[in-house]
């Protein structure tokens, strides 16, 4: 399968650290996975997703129960994934992971607990990550969106994806982190 | 549970040639085998996979005859959801069965083409095997 890629860079963004207030005045910080304020970081993701709202599952993912989270964790934590974290205080409210395809490209997800939602944690946390992937020279990153997913599309343009494809319930989005050689 | 599904279905399995086809053709020859259904298995043509339908052919049989199963094998050509649509709704099949769907490397699940339009298009009962 080809994916279309954007010609143009996206961003580029800066890697984590970062720290900002969200729309709900809460003070967050976005770190690199194993930069984080806890010891236990894999654990706090954990209870994140037990957490999770069955509603903001996407095609699959998170899966539902402690194990099969434990397991899915365990995949895309590997060191050849990129992963940011959002916390507040010791608490990861959100989540977004770079995981390698067969092609040299990396698929891209991210999942923010529901009480942080709309409050510009997605777009920071986003942001980390594609900076973070650039530092590590990844140059295509793409994901798939459930098509009526709109908040999520939006955000998705708006920090650099297309569109790079479609069935008739998820669509695929492409974007450039590296200039074309 | 057994119960659940009333032997003697007539079944219609459509193949691709992707890998949940292939999961979806083991799965349902042992529910065949469970069930006493009658299956028919048809080879389609799926742009999005590699192996020909000939090679497809070959080995949704090779598969039927180690389980020894009897099923008719046909090979449907043109569009594939609606070939198959027609065919069952045609000849009244019970259920309509597809592989369902493939996972990404970050485990989403995403629906092949041919399984989006049957869902969408079928009057037939579907099943997709996970």
């Amino acid at each position: 399968m080809t994916r279309e890629y954007p010609d143009e860079v996206a961003g580029p963004y800066d890697p984590p650290p970062r720290s900002f207030e969200d729309a709900e005045g809460r003070e967050l910080r976005v770190h690199a996975y194993g930069e984080g304020p806890v010891d236990d970081e894999s654990e706090a993701l954990v209870e994140m997703y037990v957490a999770f709202d069955p509603e903001d599952r996407a095609q699959g993912i998170p899966p539902t129960g402690e194990e099969g989270v434990r397991a899915w964790l365990e995949n895309i934590l590997a060191a050849d994934c990129v992963n940011v974290v959002a916390w507040h205080g010791d608490e990861a409210v959100g989540h977004a992971t770079l995981v390698p395809d067969e092609q040299g490209a990396y698929e891209l997800a991210i999942f923010v607990l529901a009480a942080y939602q709309n409050a510009g944690v997605g777009t920071r946390l986003i942001e980390s990550l594609l900076g973070a992937g650039r530092e590590e020279g990844i140059d295509r990153v793409w994901l798939s969106v459930e098509r009526w997913n709109t908040p999520a599309v939006n955000l998705y343009r708006k920090v650099g994806f297309e569109a790079a494809g479609s069935g008739s319930f998820e669509m695929e989005m492409a974007a450039r982190l590296v200039e074309r050689t | 549970m057994r119960d659940f599904h009333p032997p003697n279905m007539r079944v219609l399995l459509g193949v691709g040639g992707s890998e949940d086809s292939f999961r979806a053709l083991e799965r349902t020859v042992e529910r065949t085998v469970e069930a006493g259904d009658e299956l028919t298995v048809a080879v389609v043509e799926n742009p999005d996979s590699d192996p020909d339908v000939e090679a497809v052919r070959d080995r949704v049989e090779t598969v039927l005859r180690e389980a020894g199963v009897e099923a008719e094998v046909l090979v449907l050509e043109g569009h594939p959801g609606s070939r198959l649509v027609e065919l069952a709704e045609g000849e009244g099949f019970d259920r309509l069965v597809l592989g369902g769907g493939e996972t990404s490397p970050l485990g989403k699940v995403s629906l092949g083409q041919i399984a989006e339009f049957v869902i969408l298009n079928a009057n037939t009962s579907v099943t997709l095997v996970r």
